[in-house]
């Protein structure tokens, strides 16, 4: 049978679409059963991009770094606890025949002073030499020539609000100066980097200033060396090759692993990853009960028009499948007020808290799933009842 | 006689009930309906009229006797065996049991819909043929909810006939018809099992309609009497109930 005379046949053996007609002809059933099929959706959508938000954000910075490989010092065991190692580490690793070029980089939450309130807040600061790449984006170089002049930071205009009208105040042109650990500094530039659940505000800065603004760094001590490698090399291998070589004292990352090692941080070591995941779950069930409540009294209600059916000649299967497609039906109809609220929501999470939430595919997806199998769960436990609709009781 | 009997019952007993509940409604019921044949059934309520439809429209398992309906013994058939079967009965309950989300035309083509080999504009053109036919040509996008008892029997009674069946099971489908079309459809019925060569078996208290009948038969605490050829006279008393 070629295709069109199978298209053709579905058409002529189409028959009456109950499923639907059981759904609409109850309008005030059907519109509370989207409800909270949209609600349980809205929930999951929020918790998972909360959850995901979390992780994203929680690389903002690691993703901008202009590297193939990573050092970093064992003891550090996320962005906000970065332990020190010796420079000559990063030095050392400079011999190797593969790498390129490297960058010192001095990692650490320093307090910031709002200009405005006088109160402070702890703040991520960089330091690094002005002349050496830090970010991939071309645009950092010539602002950080700024940087080698003392005293002078790089703020990040996408750092929240609690640090102070610096950025307004610096595109207006006033001379923006403020104080880090007690050490008057004064905004040269404005970057944009966004903030994170580690960090609520960025800022760069020489390594000569990082130094005088945290007195008792060592010398030569930074807690992340970035490595480039030649064209041409595998990370993977190279990073492989370096551990060997260096001592122990360093870890050497790819830069995937080096958010890997991040995310991982968020994701293992706090509870935040687990709250999350459960306020989907959460979300999840109140959808399954409300389907299900919905579905069984749609069942109960026509019982006899199912009897009928059945006294008719039609098999308990296709009533089986009459209930499964009002599953489908209330799965599909009521995913997409929840996308669109979701994509509503996530928009208001970006404006009010700079967390990078989007609405990606595999999260529209994981959701549809979800409420798919939440759909067909309760459709499929629904139909129990069907068992009860004896045609011997309509007579 | 080539083709078998539509509907031949031997010794069929039928038990309510368990232990000392246990109560018997049919009491070995012999009873014989050829292909075409318009045969009513009449008597008391609670004499076992309806249990007998029931086990002869293969909606309940049979207990003790032979039941054979199109052929098909029915005596230890199996769940997937009735459904079949019941696919060629046509059912009329008293209850007129249409499904409420459905309009009259939509409720009727739940009937042809059980005919595969037609496409579905013929399926619904049948459909609206039937409605015609009980006198609904003009309701035919009405839901149930806003037709009168009689109509939604009428509706009834056309999605019975629209899945082509070969025996008719009818439980006092006329009583909510005024005398006309109860008399119209009692008519219908007949030209269909003429047509068709489907049998009719009605369980009816409608003295107006008894004369369609080819065979009368008398009900009376499980035992089954002939009630010998129509006599409307006699009869008339029985619509008290």
């Amino acid at each position: 049978m070629n295709l069109p005379t199978r298209i053709l046949g579905f058409w002529q053996g189409r028959r009456i679409p109950l499923a639907i007609l059981l759904l609409t002809r109850q309008p005030v059933r059907l519109a509370v059963a989207l409800a909270g099929i949209s609600f349980a959706g809205i929930l999951m959508f929020m918790q998972l991009g909360f959850r995901d938000g979390l992780f994203d954000a929680s690389v903002t910075i690691h993703r901008l770094f202009d590297t193939d490989l990573v050092l970093i010092s064992p003891r550090s065991t996320s962005s906000v606890s970065m332990a020190s190692f010796p420079r000559r580490r990063l030095v050392q690793a400079m011999a190797a025949p593969e790498v390129e070029g490297i960058t010192p980089v001095n990692w650490g939450l320093l307090l910031w002073r709002n200009p405005e309130t006088r109160g402070t807040r702890s703040i991520l600061a960089l330091g690094f030499e002005p002349n050496d790449p830090l970010f991939t984006d071309p645009e950092l170089a010539p602002k950080a020539r700024v940087l080698t002049q003392k005293g002078r930071v790089l703020f990040d205009a996408q750092s929240r609000p609690e640090f102070g009208p610096v950025a307004e105040w610096f595109r207006a042109g006033r001379t923006v100066e403020s104080e880090i650990s007690g050490t008057r500094v004064r905004v040269a530039g404005l970057v944009g980097l966004g903030t994170s659940f580690g960090a609520d505000g960025n800022l760069l800065t020489s390594s000569e200033t990082y130094r005088e603004l945290v007195p008792n760094t060592p010398p030569g001590s930074i807690e992340v060396g970035l490595i480039r490698l030649r064209p041409g090399t595998d990370p993977e291998a190279a990073a492989r090759r370096l551990q060997a070589q260096l001592p122990d004292d360093v870890t050497v990352l790819t830069k995937e692993g080096f958010i890997a090692f991040e995310q991982n941080y968020w994701r293992t070591s706090t509870s935040i990853g687990f709250i999350f995941t459960l306020g989907a779950a959460m979300g999840f069930v109140v959808g399954c009960v409300i389907v299900y409540q919905v579905l069984y009294s749609d069942v109960s209600d026509h019982l006899p028009e199912y009897a009928t059916l059945m006294a008719m000649g039609y098999k308990l299967t296709s009533l089986l499948g009459i209930v499964a497609r009002e599953g489908l039906l209330l799965a599909a109809f009521g995913y997409l007020p929840a996308y669109a609220a979701g994509q509503g929501l996530y928009l208001l999470v970006r404006n009010a808290t700079q967390l990078p939430v989007y609405m990606d595919t595999t999260r529209a997806m994981t959701v549809f799933t979800m409420i798919l199998v939440m759909c067909m769960a309760s459709a499929f436990l629904a139909m129990r009842r069907l068992a009860d609709a004896d045609p011997a009781e309509i007579f | 006689m080539g083709s078998p009997a539509a509907i031949h019952l031997e010794g069929l007993s039928h038990w309510f009930g368990s232990g000392g509940m246990r109560r018997q409604v049919l009491q070995g019921v012999d009873l014989t309906v050829a292909p075409g044949e318009v045969v009513l059934l009449t008597g008391p309520s609670g004499c076992g009229k309806t249990t007998l439809l029931t086990l002869v429209g293969a909606l309940r398992q049979v207990q003790a006797g032979s039941v054979q309906v199109l052929g098909c013994q029915l005596a230890g058939a199996s769940r997937r065996d009735r459904q079949r079967l019941r696919r060629s009965i046509g059912m009329i309950f008293q209850g007129h049991n249409l499904l409420r989300c459905l309009t009259a035309e939509q409720n009727v083509q739940m009937g042809s819909d059980l005919l595969p080999a037609l496409g579905y504009r013929a399926r619904r053109d049948q459909a609206r043929e039937w409605l015609r036919a009980v006198g609904l040509g003009d309701q035919l996008h009405k839901l149930p909810h806003d037709l009168s008892g009689g109509q939604k029997q009428r509706v009834a009674i056309a999605r019975a006939l629209a899945a082509h069946p070969r025996l008719l099971l009818a439980d006092e489908p006329t009583a909510a018809l005024d005398s006309r079309s109860g008399r119209e459809v009692a008519e219908l019925l007949r030209r269909l099992a003429r047509d068709n060569g489907c049998a009719v078996l009605m369980v009816t208290h409608d003295p107006r309609i008894l004369d369609v009948a080819d065979r009368l038969l008398r009900m009376e605490d499980g035992h089954l009497e002939e009630g010998g050829a129509p006599a409307v006279q006699p009869l008339a008393t029985l619509a008290v109930e």
